[in-house]
């Protein structure tokens, strides 16, 4: 079997991809895609704890069934507002949306 | 070397390296195509972990769902400047240092943990299905949260649909 330790640290490198994503792309889809991978290792995470900690209790994948919740409700509302702000101002390019920055 | 772990190890190595394509693609699609290699990488990581029915929702929401969201995003979002020029923002480098901070931290944080290197309890997961299904309905699991998640994805839905619904004064 393969020991925690491996979980942690590919979920860690996952989370790390994904944060690196957000930070430093210009795509707002692409920052929401960064996000995605983000919470996909915070899942492996949760469910790892589950199995090789106690898996009687099932408190690692109900909380995994709500990251799927939220994190179908975060790309659904992400992605209206990508495409709305892309049909007013014909850019998806996230430093090029600065209306409210002054 | 035994099995699972060489099948770990393939799919943590597909699913990281399509990670990072996913990152650094200049063209959109194809970072949405490496997405799902991720996402699947993944739901074989819930398998291992003896958790199917997340591996099948899993395939179901991220896959079916909300990977072609994002490709119709990607689709209905084209843009002339999209596919030449530079994909990453004037921060890219605080960012790469950032993440590497994070990962460093997180390996060091996990790394002073007691059960770092624990195997698997042995213990029977064949009736975990029903075991989840009965604590997301009971009084005394999660049943309240349950509720709310189901209430934000509605709100998230409805609203989603009111901020793209076209009006009249779009282009004033």
């Amino acid at each position: 079997m393969v020991p925690i330790s491996w979980y942690l640290i590919w979920a860690a490198a996952l989370f790390s991809i994904g944060l690196f994503g957000v930070l430093s792309r210009k795509n707002a889809v692409a920052i929401l895609m960064g996000v995605e991978l983000m919470l996909n290792a915070v899942n492996i995470n949760l469910v790892a704890f589950w199995r090789y900690l106690d898996v009687r209790a099932i408190a690692g994948q109900a909380f995994a069934v709500m990251v799927f919740a939220v994190a179908a409700a975060e790309v659904a509302v992400g992605l209206a507002l990508v495409i709305s702000v892309y049909r007013r101002r014909q850019t998806v390019a996230a430093d090029e949306i600065d209306l409210l920055k002054w | 070397m035994t099995p699972d772990q060489i099948l770990f190890i393939v799919t943590a190595l597909i699913s990281t390296l399509a990670a990072v394509m996913v990152v650094s693609r200049r063209n959109m699609v194809h970072a949405a195509l490496f997405l799902v290699l991720t996402l699947f990488g993944v739901a074989v990581a819930f398998v291992l972990l003896e958790a199917p029915f997340l591996a099948v929702v899993q395939v179901l929401v991220y896959i079916g769902a909300i990977a072609i969201l994002m490709i119709f995003a990607v689709m209905l979002t084209r843009n002339v400047t999209d596919d030449s020029g530079d994909p990453f923002n004037k921060n890219a480098r605080v960012g790469g240092l950032a993440a590497l901070f994070v990962f460093s931290l997180l390996v060091v944080m996990f790394g002073g943990w007691s059960q770092f290197t624990a195997y698997p309890q042995a213990g029977d997961t064949s009736g975990s299905i029903v075991q989840l299904g009965v604590a997301l309905t009971a009084a005394d699991g999660y049943v309240i949260a349950f509720e709310v998640a189901s209430m934000l994805l509605l709100g998230a839905l409805v609203g989603a649909i009111f901020v793209v619904w076209p009006r009249q004064n779009e282009n004033e």
